[in-house]
């Protein structure tokens, strides 16, 4: 996969890409050709008392030095304009495509997944792209030309490269082996830790409540010393790294003093050729040993490029229609027939043969325990899901054949966790609707009962909203949800649960003011309380994804034994105490 | 050499993706810590990963007082001192030896060049008559040279051999010093790091609850643990690069001046320079860096959120627009770390342009010397590896530098948690009697969390043996504190609460909490299995009182149909088991601790009716028999508690029976009847009987 993501992502970019190519190379020649001429001027000059020489030659060293510092900035220019823009390109189609995934889609990776693979992932991937261009392309060009300089000098010294090189893989790598299952594990000690201190820190009260500080010290202080014995672990093997790299280079230098040295006895070679020759080996050893290093990011970043790839490769389940149907009213008349829905993988449907209609002016409540599939109904009108089998028509056209616009501009959702975008608070209202006069997000914020706790800061709409909505209370930003449905004014109200963490005195002024605004609205309004829903139009009565029972209150109250029993449990829940 | 270098940045660039990982983590940590303060400071998003890796690190925080910030790190390692010493006695070995090294070898170097020239010689004429012959020749430079060089008919290799064992050894034993250093630098340190993180264990024991309430849990989050995990690694790799790095550089300079001090005049030029270059491209690109992270935690931001609002996005359609800020905001941050990016990969190719420079520069005078005969071949190659591994540690330095910056900035963060204030120490002069029976009486309490904000004032009340006491009222009106006052979670302003006629003060905290279980609103669980979350409530619980307690409290029925049974983990996402189920796991936990004094606060948040049903059931099995505080949000699941308190703004403003205190028709009333006119007030009258109150 990391393959196929930088060959597609490079295409645009391959001039950029053979210009840092060439320049890399050009500096490398260059770097490679110093040493050379460092040993003519041994060669040719000092042991032959050739002033001028060397002052010829030391002019060409400067002016290829000055070459090799251009290439070599000309290359990183390249290199990371390359590398930057293939990870931007990276993720704006990371970001595109789970913008175009449907709900279903966005659940069966979760969100938290997805966002990993959008931030985390691409710069990983992005890292290597920018390593690569910078270091790996120079390395193998270093390796390859450095042989051949070398070689050059001497032909029959280079065994000692063929020795050293491999030698140095191996301990290197030996090394590395060792050390990454090491690194990974310490990476999980870490966690362990600092889950264990955050446990703590959260659940601080229930800590000191059950006087559990010396067991908690006793659990930290096991988690801490598993964490130094792995730590001294990778330190024992990582010592060794350094003196080991050092005693190869040390030793293949020695070497090749030694057996140079009775080469240059006999004449084979001259002395300026045996620096030369010394140098391009450590030139060589070196860039085989960034490479080494490189090449430990490879793995990492491919298993970041797969989880990218499986983004990419999904189709969404969910498109929008072909040729969409514009309804002849715009109205909010919902209806279901015969809908069912089964989540991918499931074995049984969530929903079954449900068929219902509500009318602009009415109020329909869904009503069941937990798991009973109210979310899901609800969600399949905006079309967060499709249906497995039946319709769902919005102004009696299937909701598959609107345009999302037609849909969006008729229904506003509460849902049921209140989430708010960072950003102010009047930057959240406008968030369905950009163009809300300050006259409109006033007015739903007092039907939302939101207009005080607004209005007591300073700063007003202003007020800054931290991401998810985490520093206003759970009924602010529940209340906050619902006056954003608000200002839309929308056709169809979906009240997903949404009044669940208001007191119950706030919860009653609410549903009386929203009753005023919802006029000729159609609503739709799910709970788990039946004080909620008592006065609803219809009620349906859900279990097990099937609708057992429908009527108002007082019928169901007659009639149904489902909702007796709802009834009666939060009767008796609190007439226990 | 130079392949050590390399080897540490491959090391920096592995910590600082570990580093950037752990700063991720704490960024979630950040994003769900539930913010106490009302007023939002927006907090800046830390980055996901190591962007920056090799060059770009993470950008350095600074410390507030650098100097004493340091010296009391390096306090830390104090108790080690004979180790440190011992480090560094090895350090300043293995670096001698590695920077001698280098001129024996241009010894050896010698030995071959006095041999190649040596064979120049005719037979049978001496070195003196050939450098007589060459001046006659005119090549005076080359006669000088030969006059001074020590010449032998063909190498000599015994002393070649000498020289290079005698090199071999040098760096043998260099680099086995160098190893056994950083060998035991890395136990202290490790050991040192063991110490400071259980100090932080320690005193989060010590501090009193406000320090949580009144800060960020993503602040203390990431002082406990990033901040701890950055000093092992300023320590770690800063401390002991740090000294050798300066020791190299000063043994290189001493020896190229012993070399040829005109040469090491040259060499030094490059120092400046490189200082300049470093300084001039570094601080530009650390300012890129910045921008680069503030952009990369502005787009990432916008990520997580489109991506955990996906539905409200769709539902609200706002795919396009959320595209178009997208690319705005992607565009700026491939801006900004093209730049961060091009000027940071300028300082290695700049660097290297200055070596080069120097590395020329001795190439050239040092060859016109060695021609002249007033150096030594073998000297002027010592001096090109001089040269060339002289740049490297003035490089690391920098690098060091910032890391120590860094690393001193997260201690001084450290030591500030560590100097944090602690809750006042315990008395525990008395002890309760052997078998309490509860009764809890205030006299005359007044507390508040900020000096000039009076929350309860002059607060009196008694809670007799067995009785349930319902704590009602709106939020904010101090019913939490309230209890919290009782676990002396918080210290009185004034007045007192006594437990069965003692003065909680003058009790152990210890012996006080264990004798009052608590269920909270936020059921917490740790991560682990049901079995050890209800054992937690007393931990040499048998399996007897653990299936007890689970049967008593209606956990038993919902964990037999998990596949996992009582070993079902519990994970932070707690997606096995319900919000409701939760709440029976926290009351079984305080069941089995079997406390004489309780604390329930019962949940606002909706769970399903027929778990609400068995959390009512389950908290009424677990009230019996003992004094009770219960936090009721429901009025209707109180109306037969002993006594009511109804608080408003931090004072008790009525108290009694539900029946007395609806004849009164105050406070309570007044609350009771609107959370009963729920539906329907204007219609209906309120009536007990039909009650589908919430």
């Amino acid at each position: 996969m990391l393959l196929t993501l930088i060959r597609r992502y490079s295409k645009p970019y391959l001039p950029q890409i053979l210009a840092v190519i060439i320049f890399q190379l050009a500096s490398t020649i260059a770097t490679l050709y110093l040493p050379s001429l460092n040993a003519k001027i041994i060669d040719q000059g000092v042991s032959k008392g050739d002033t001028d020489y060397i002052w010829q030659t030391g002019a060409l060293m400067l002016a290829v030095a000055f070459g090799q510092v251009i290439t070599a900035v000309a290359g990183v220019y390249y290199g990371s304009r390359v590398a930057m823009s293939m990870g931007r390109d990276l993720r704006r189609d990371v970001f595109r495509k789970v913008s175009s995934f449907s709900a279903k889609d966005v659940n069966t990776f979760g969100a938290p997944t997805l966002i990993t693979r959008g931030t985390n992932d691409v710069q990983q991937v992005q890292m290597l792209m920018l390593m690569g261009l910078n270091f790996m392309v120079s390395t193998p060009i270093m390796c390859v030309g450095g042989i051949i300089m070398a070689l050059q000098e001497d032909l029959s010294l280079s065994w000692l490269v063929w020795v050293s090189v491999p030698v140095l893989v191996a301990v290197v790598g030996y090394l590395v082996v060792r050390l990454m299952p090491l690194f990974r594990s310490m990476q999980k000690k870490i966690d362990a830790i600092n889950g264990v201190l955050r446990e703590q820190i959260i659940g601080i009260r229930v800590v000191r409540a059950f006087v559990r500080e010396p067991y908690e010290v006793k659990r930290f202080g096991a988690a801490n010393r598993d964490l130094t014995d792995v730590s001294v672990k990778i330190g024992n093997l990582f010592v060794l790294m350094f003196p080991a790299i050092g005693m190869i280079l040390h030793l293949s230098t020695a070497a090749v003093l030694w057996f140079g040295g009775e080469r240059v006895d006999s004449g084979d070679m001259e002395v300026g050729a045996l620096t030369a020759f010394l140098q391009y080996l450590l030139q060589i050893l070196i860039a085989v040993m960034m490479g080494t290093f490189m090449a430990m990011m490879i793995p990492r970043a491919s298993v970041c490029a797969d989880r990218i790839g499986e983004v990419l490769d999904v189709e969404p389940s969910i498109h929008n229609p072909d040729a969409p149907v514009t309804p002849a009213e715009k109205k909010g008349r919902v209806e279901f027939r015969d809908v069912t829905f089964k989540y991918p993988g499931a074995e049984e449907p969530v929903l079954s043969n449900i068929s219902f209609s509500a009318e602009p002016g009415q109020t329909l409540a869904i009503i069941g325990s937990t798991g009973s599939g109210k979310t899901t109904l609800v969600s399949l009108l905006p079309r967060l899901y499709d249906v497995a089998a039946g319709e769902v028509l919005l102004d009696g056209v299937p909701v598959t054949e609107l345009d999302r616009d037609e849909i969006t501009s008729r229904v506003a959702t509460v849902p049921q966790k209140p989430y708010l975008f960072s950003g102010t608070i009047e930057h959240n209202l406008r968030f369905g609707k950009t163009e809300a006069t300050e006259d409109e997000l006033w007015d739903a914020l007092e039907t939302a009962q939101a207009k005080d706790f607004v209005q007591e800061k300073s700063s007003g709409l202003n007020r800054r909203i931290a991401q998810g909505g985490t520093n206003v209370s759970g009924g602010q930003r529940q209340r906050l949800c619902i006056a954003r449905a608000l200002v839309t004014q929308p056709k169809v109200y979906l009240f997903d649960d949404s009044f669940s963490a208001l007191d119950v005195a706030t919860d009653a002024r609410l549903r009386r003011a929203l009753k005023e605004k919802t006029r000729d609205a159609t609503v739709i309004i799910v709970a788990q309380r039946v004080s909620t829903i008592a006065d609803a139009d219809q009620i349906l009565v859900l279990d097990n994804g099937r609708i057992v029972d429908r009527g108002t209150h007082e019928e169901l109250l007659e009639t149904s034994p489902t909702y007796q029993e709802i009834v009666e449990s939060q009767l008796s829940a609190e007439e226990v105490a | 050499m130079s392949g050590q270098n390399q080897q540490k940045r491959g090391w920096a660039a592995k910590a600082e993706a570990a580093k950037a990982a752990r700063a991720a983590a704490a960024a979630d940590e950040t994003a769900v810590a539930a913010v106490a303060d009302d007023d939002f400071e927006e907090e800046e998003y830390t980055p996901g990963e190591a962007d920056g890796g090799m060059f770009g690190n993470l950008p350095a925080k600074k410390a507030k007082a650098f100097g004493p910030s340091a010296k009391r790190l390096m306090g830390l390692l104090k108790p080690e001192s004979a180790g440190v010493f011992f480090v560094i006695g090895l350090v300043v070995v293995s670096v001698v030896l590695n920077v001698i090294a280098p001129k024996v070898l241009g010894s050896a170097m010698d030995v071959i060049f006095g041999g190649v020239i040596g064979k120049q010689l005719p037979p049978g004429v001496s070195q003196a008559a050939f450098a007589e012959g060459l001046r006659q020749a005119g090549q005076n430079n080359f006669a000088d040279m030969v006059s001074k060089m020590e010449l032998t008919n063909g190498i000599n290799f015994s002393k070649l051999t000498f020289l290079i064992s005698i090199v071999l050894l040098m760096y043998f034993v260099a680099n086995i010093f160098l190893w056994a250093q950083g060998f035991v630098l890395n136990r202290i340190v490790m050991k040192v790091i063991n110490r400071l993180r259980n100090d932080v264990q320690a005193k989060l024991n010590r501090l009193p609850l406000n320090y949580f309430d009144t800060r960020q849990r993503g602040d203390i989050l990431s002082r406990v643990t990033n901040d701890v995990d950055n000093v092992q690694q300023g320590l770690q790799q800063a401390f002991a690069q740090l000294v050798s790095s300066v020791l190299t550089v000063f043994g290189i300079v001493v020896m190229m001046f012993i070399v040829s001090w005109e040469l090491a005049l040259i060499a030094l030029i490059a120092l400046p320079l490189s200082g300049i270059v470093a300084g001039v491209i570094g601080s530009r690109s650390q300012k890129l860096f910045a921008a680069q992270w503030k952009n990369t935690g502005a787009l990432n931001g916008q990520i997580e959120e489109s991506f955990s609002g996906h539905e409200l996005v769709k539902v609200f359609g706002r795919d396009a627009d959320m595209l178009e800020r997208f690319d705005e905001r992607n565009e700026a941050l491939y801006k900004a770390s093209f730049g961060a990016q091009f000027v940071s990969g300028i300082i290695f190719p700049a660097m290297n342009f200055i070596s080069y420079l120097a590395y020329v520069g001795i190439a050239v005078v040092g060859g016109l010397r060695v021609a002249s005969g007033s150096m030594s071949l073998g000297d002027a190659t010592a001096f090109i590896q001089y040269s060339r591994e002289f740049t490297q540690p003035l490089g690391q330095i920098a690098g060091m530098a910032n890391m120590l910056q860094s690393g001193v900035a997260s201690a001084e963060r450290v030591f500030e948690f560590l100097d944090a204030d602690e809750q006042v120490p315990e008395d525990a002069a008395k002890h309760l009697p052997a078998r309490t029976d509860g009764h809890v009486e205030f006299e005359n309490v007044s507390f508040s969390y900020v000096a000039d904000k009076p929350l309860i004032e002059d607060l009196s009340f008694s809670a007799e043996p067995g009785h349930t006491v319902a704590i009602v009222g709106p939020t904010g009106a101090g019913k939490t504190t309230l209890v919290n006052l009782v676990m002396r979670f918080y210290e009185l302003n004034s007045g007192r609460i006594t437990l069965d006629g003692v003065d909680i003060k003058e009790l152990g905290r210890s012996e006080l909490r264990s004798k009052v279980g608590m269920v909270l609103q936020d059921a917490w669980l740790f991560g682990g299995t049901i079995y050890d979350n209800i054992k937690y409530g007393k931990l040499d619980a048998t399996e007897e009182q653990i299936m007890e307690a689970a049967k008593a409290t209606y956990v038993d029925r919902f964990v037999r149909a998990l596949p996992d049974g009582y070993q079902t983990i519990i994970d932070e996402e707690g997606t096995n088991v319900s919000a409701g189920e939760k709440q029976l796991i926290t009351i079984a936990r305080a069941f089995v601790s079997d406390p004489s004094l309780l604390i329930l606060d019962e949940a606002t948040s909706s769970v399903d009716t027929r778990t609400e049903l068995l959390l009512q059931k389950a908290m009424a099995a677990l009230r019996t028999d003992r004094t009770s505080f219960v936090i009721a949000h429901r009025l209707s699941t109180i109306r037969d508690a002993d006594t009511i308190l109804v608080m408003e703004n931090g004072s008790i403003v009525e108290q009694g029976r539900h029946s007395e205190l609806l004849s009164m028709q105050g406070a309570y009333y007044r609350l009771y009847m609107s959370q009963f006119a729920g539906e329907d007030a204007e219609e209906t009258p309120v009536d007990d009987t039909t009650a589908v109150h919430s």
